[in-house]
């Protein structure tokens, strides 16, 4: 099998695999890899901007959290909200947000743009903690999980595990060949020539600013879809999922599974999901579970100094350079 | 004599005290090359920045067909037909040869909406990208990462890059400059062939290209124009002999 026939395989074996997974193992397993889907979402969206436009946001938490509100704000308090029209209604409403803010943001660059993004996540921040619109610093509880209804027969229903982990890994799925989809188009050529170079995509008659908002309403829509499953999972929303602290998560996930390829941004939120459960378990690291921070701090320091291109760029290495003993067998 | 396409009229770019590029008006013909020399720092490239868009004029007009366009950004004035090749390497070091062309030639068509299209898919688009290849003489290239080429095929490249913009007026910024004899050669004879249906401004250093290839010679010192007009006029211009005392042999090639 050569490289090409690989790449294009591959994912789907991956969410074959993935499909199985909760007939196999256990609820906590289940709602674990759920999470990480989630995040790989995010991460991809987050990814699309930072890897393929050249744009760093340091506030993607405004999309995921605002999509999170949404949900709890949409939906009636006690009974099952619709899916058909709270998922679509939070995205529009991310996408619009993007809009809006990206005409302001997108004057910027670089540092400036950095800020900017988190200025306006904050902002949001701020208005969901300290204000009643969303039951303030405690946030909203989400008492019913959303349906999807045809007619009176219930087609979906989030409540139960297995049905919300395919609907999660659908999407997931979804978002990783939309986006691998557009980026192999003359849209994704033209983001990936803005961010090698800017200035020469403008000499050559490319409405640059253009094409940054759709990827910037593009990346917020996404990260609004990641929002809402998690709001939906979690069972609640509350400012955090507003905070700087989610924006510089989602980036790191980005960071560690390296920038610039869709696969590194789900390798990404595994692998940073994944070490934040092991290095919190306290039965494993005790005292220091609790400063799980800093050990993930060490390791993305580790990984910005000696793997550049993160976990995805490894891989990469590994696949071109194989061991003596694979040699026979790596090209099948 | 064909009606100018593009003029300027006073043309003028302060940096705070600097003026960079003052009062200065010329025209460029289809079916000619206008060639602008001087000492660097005369402003030349300034004044590429500001008919290309790159930089705004302080004061002054640019008219393309007729139309004001000083004050444009640079993807609108490309898109009208004007494009330009840059002194410094400017192209996608990352891609390949081929890619950058295409990318190129694609900001010509309106596909930008076609999201789920390859971007490889489009005839007329890789048939415009090749096609602007051969003519820089890169064809040969085009599979190879435009960083690994060698000085002179990156700027071959920048100038293919151009072509596939299909420009009708042209502005090429010392396209020689790094090209070995055999390549400059070749982008002469390219140019000429040019000539027949674009409006070229070229700055240039190299006089044997400057003197084979000029139709009109436009002499920058210090931001002005010092003598404009047919390479006989400026050649035997008292004002241009005096900037350029000890320059004789520059001038005569």
């Amino acid at each position: 099998m050569n490289t090409g026939t690989l790449s294009r395989c591959l994912p789907w074996v991956v969410v074959g695999l993935f499909a199985l997974f909760p007939m196999l193992e256990s609820t906590f397993y289940t709602q674990l890899v759920t999470k990480v889907l989630i995040m790989a979402i995010f991460a991809m969206s987050l990814d699309l901007l930072v890897g393929y436009t050249g744009l760093v946001s340091f506030g993607h938490a405004a999309y995921f959290g605002l999509a999170g509100y949404a949900l709890a704000l949409m939906g009636p308090k006690y009974e099952a909200a619709s899916l058909w029209w709270t998922l679509p209604g939070a995205i529009g409403l991310c996408v619009a947000f993007a809009l809006v803010t990206g005409l302001l943001v997108l004057r910027t660059r670089g540092i400036y743009f950095i800020m900017v993004t988190l200025a306006f996540a904050q902002m949001l921040y701020f208005v969901f903690h300290d204000t009643k619109l969303g039951g303030g610093s405690d946030g909203i509880y989400i008492y019913a999980k959303p349906t999807m209804n045809l007619g009176e027969t219930v087609l979906v229903n989030l409540e139960k595990l297995d049905q919300f982990y395919w609907l999660v890994l659908f999407f997931t799925a979804a978002c990783y060949f939309l986006l691998r989809r557009i980026l192999g188009s003359s849209f994704g050529r033209a983001l990936m020539g803005i961010k090698v170079n800017e200035h020469r995509m403008r000499a050559l008659g490319f409405p640059v600013f253009r094409y940054q908002l759709a990827s910037f309403a593009l990346a917020g829509g996404l990260g609004g879809l990641a929002g809402y499953l998690a709001a939906v999972q979690f069972g609640f929303v509350n400012p955090e999922i507003l905070s700087w602290h989610q924006s510089g998560a989602v980036l790191m996930m980005v960071i560690l599974g390296g920038m610039g390829t869709l696969h590194g941004a789900v390798i990404g939120a595994f692998a940073f999901v994944l070490l934040q459960e092991v290095l919190s378990n306290q039965a494993w690291f005790g005292i220091a579970a609790k400063h799980w921070q800093l050990a993930m701090g060490i390791l993305i320091m580790l990984v910005a100094l000696y793997l550049p291109q993160g976990l995805a760029g490894l891989l990469a290495k590994l696949q071109r350079k194989p061991p003596a003993e694979a040699e026979e067998g790596a090209d099948v | 004599m064909s009606e100018a396409i593009l003029r300027t009229a006073g043309l003028t770019k302060r940096f705070g005290g600097l003026v960079a590029v003052s009062d200065v008006s010329l025209d460029l013909h289809v079916g000619e090359v206008h060639v602008v020399i001087g000492p660097n720092g005369a402003g030349k490239s300034t004044l590429t920045n500001l008919l290309s868009g790159d930089l705004p004029a302080t004061s002054g007009r640019v008219m393309l067909d007729g139309r004001d366009i000083a004050g444009l950004s640079s993807d609108q004035i490309s898109r009208m037909g004007v494009g330009r090749s840059y002194q410094k390497t400017n192209i996608f070091l990352p891609f390949t040869v081929f890619e950058n062309a295409r990318l190129a030639a694609q900001s010509r068509t309106p596909y930008a909406l076609h999201v789920f299209g390859r971007a490889e898919q489009y005839d007329a688009i890789n048939t415009l990208a090749g096609a602007a290849l051969e003519s820089a003489g890169l064809s040969h290239r085009a599979q190879r990462v435009a960083a690994t080429l060698s000085h002179g095929e990156q700027r071959q490249l920048e100038i293919a890059m151009c072509l596939a913009t299909r420009p009708r007026v042209l502005l090429l910024d010392e396209p020689l400059a790094g090209m070995g004899p055999h390549e400059s050669q070749r982008m002469v004879e390219l140019i000429g062939k040019l000539r027949n249906d674009h409006a070229i401004m070229l700055i240039e250093h190299d006089m044997d290209a400057v003197f084979a290839l000029a139709n009109r010679l436009t002499v920058m010192v210090n931001g002005e124009v010092l003598e404009s007009g047919s390479p006989e006029q400026v050649r035997s211009s008292p004002a241009v002999q005096a900037a350029y005392l000890g320059g004789e042999e520059m001038l005569h090639g």
